[in-house]
């Protein structure tokens, strides 16, 4: 089966028309021996031969269906109802672009619309754009608007040092050659409340943060109005069936990781970056707006909205040219909140919240290991362990195909030998029980 | 078309007019009709500086956003604020209650190089063709 399809006098007919005698010629500038390299690749399989390979190759993998799994850290393991995929794989929705055309495509401008609409009065915000790829992106595009909102002239950046260590990294990336100064982040014991000052554009805190730990942020909110910095809340969607909204705490951009709603694991991707505000920064933030409105007919309809901001029109001076949205994604958050509807979603935070509290509890109680109580938190909690995170992890693996925590001695020097587990309505409480047990095994 | 006679005029479809020692901008009738409804209106900060041409602020209709240009050099010394919840008077006065900044111009020289209200209306109509 031939999978180029071009055919000989295709190429001569291309190659003529720029001018080049051979296709040898095209690229002489790439040196000889990386032209054709031997690839040394095995024989070729057929269709039936190629699926029995990678299948068997799948099998050596543990899956989180098979093994039980207490590793989260920005990535969680809730349940996906079936109804999500149901309707995300209808034809008509399945083909995920930004829809230009509103006289094609209201059902997908129809299930954005009602996504903003949710994510809204989950955060508790005034506008939702129609999403970004990931959280740790959705929270740099929010960066780059605190920057905006203070037309460049506010150059530095507070980060808390417990905003997820990823989004930290993405943060600094999106934002080179902005010349922006981001502090925050140098030791554990930094408070970014003292760092606010007249320079600072925004400051930036996770909610609950990378440990699981939630707290009341008003007093920062107040802090960062003072000094007139934005205060940007990176959160988890599902917490907030049960928190406070960011909000509360006078938040101007609430972003987060979308995936816990509707979305699998996936491997790592495709994610969801959510990105809500106040009205009063409409026009600063990044991302397509799907708004509602009346056709010639006086009939409701859906289009995209204020495209003045980006690239339609102030194209190179727009604040952000970031237009691409999770599409599919964002649909699949929009089906998971509306089938859960806000007791369900309530539902299933309190269910995180007590299974988490009942395993920190259990372990608490092994000696060797403390949990780390300093503030409540929701469905992650930090615990010390009797040895290296890596050995226990190990341990559980090996023993009791138990995906353990995250070690959290990676990012912060000061939890060296300290696992950062999660809890969710997932785990029953015999994987707890059987987690408990299997790290008794590690001091005895 | 309407022109403000003591007005002076840009090809980017400014005005500028002196007020005592300072030079008061906005955006010409033309520039209001042709944008028609003007919905936002971004403008710079008091104490920023400028260049004669520099683009100052965003001045945004339901049909499209543009940049506004310094019709000369010099300090922001005021900005209109009534623009922020009112942008609809650039439409309804933008000779008058829409204009957009007054400048402490850092060379009173450069004003003479604009256009005169017959050069501006020459220019209008070739630019219309």
């Amino acid at each position: 089966m031939p999978y180029i399809p071009h055919s000989d006098a295709d190429r001569k007919a291309m190659l003529q028309t720029i001018g080049v005698p051979s296709l040898e010629a095209l690229f002489e500038d790439i040196p000889a021996s990386a032209r054709f390299p031997d690839l040394d690749l095995p024989a070729p399989l057929s269709e039936m031969g190629v699926r029995w390979e990678l299948e068997s190759l799948a099998e050596a993998n543990l899956t989180t269906a098979e093994g039980s799994c207490f590793l989260g850290a920005g990535a969680y393991r809730h349940f996906v109802p079936a109804v999500v995929d149901a309707v995300i794989s209808r034809g008509e929705f399945f083909s995920a672009y930004t829809p230009y055309q509103p006289e094609v495509s209201q059902g997908t401008l129809q299930a954005i619309f009602e996504y903003q609409t949710m994510i809204c009065e989950l955060t508790g915000m005034d506008v939702s754009n129609a999403s970004h790829y990931d959280g740790a992106t959705s929270t740099a595009e929010a960066v780059i608007t605190a920057v905006n909102v203070h037309r460049m002239r506010r150059k530095k950046v507070v980060v808390s040092p417990f905003l997820h260590p990823e989004y930290r990294n993405v943060v600094r990336t999106y934002t080179q050659g902005m010349d922006l100064t981001i502090v925050g982040d140098e030791a554990a014991s930094t408070d970014p409340t003292e760092l606010l000052d007249k320079d600072t554009a925004c400051v930036i805190v996770q909610y609950p943060d990378f440990l699981g730990r939630f707290e009341d942020l008003t007093d920062l909110g107040q802090a960062a109005q003072d000094v007139g910095a934005l205060l940007i809340v990176a959160t988890d969607p599902i917490a907030l069936g049960l928190l406070k909204p960011p909000s509360a705490f006078g938040a101007d951009i609430v972003t987060g990781e979308g995936q816990g709603l509707g979305i699998g694991l996936n491997f790592g991707g495709p994610y969801l970056g959510f990105f809500a505000a106040k009205k009063k920064h409409v026009r600063k933030i990044a991302g397509r707006l799907v708004g509602q409105t009346s056709d010639a007919e006086g009939e409701r309809g859906f289009v995209l909205t204020l495209s003045t901001r980006e690239q339609h029109i102030r194209r190179e001076r727009a604040t952000s040219n970031i237009c691409t949205n999770q599409g599919l994604m964002a649909l699949a958050a929009a089906v998971y909140m509306a089938a859960l509807g806000k007791c369900g979603l309530r539902q299933v935070a309190e269910l995180c919240y007590h299974k988490a509290h009942y395993a920190a509890d259990e372990i608490d109680k092994l000696d060797g290991f403390s949990v780390l109580r300093d503030k409540p938190f929701f469905k992650e909690f930090a615990v010390r362990c009797p040895a290296p995170v890596a050995e226990i992890n190990d341990h559980l693996l090996r023993k009791r195909a138990i995906m353990g925590g995250y070690d959290l001695g990676e990012t912060y020097p000061e939890y060296k030998d300290h696992m950062l587990l999660c809890v969710t309505e997932m785990n029953p409480r015999q994987e707890i029980d059987r987690l408990v047990r299997t790290l008794k095994e590690v001091t005895s | 078309m309407k022109l403000d006679p003591e007005a002076r005029y840009t090809e980017s479809h400014e005005w500028a007019r002196w007020d005592d020692e300072e030079i008061v901008c906005g955006v010409t009738d033309h520039a209001q009709e042709t944008l028609s409804d003007v919905v936002y209106v971004e403008l710079p900060m008091v104490g920023d500086v400028f260049d004669a041409a520099d683009p100052y602020g965003i001045v945004e209709s339901v049909k499209a956003a543009s940049d506004l240009y310094a019709p000369v050099g010099g300090e922001v010394i005021a900005v209109n604020e009534e623009l922020e919840t009112a942008p609809e008077l650039v439409n309804q006065d933008p000779y008058g209650d829409g204009w957009m900044i007054r400048l402490e111009p850092s060379d009173p020289d450069e004003f003479a190089d604009l256009m005169d209200g017959d050069e501006y209306q020459a220019f209008v109509e070739e630019e219309e063709g």
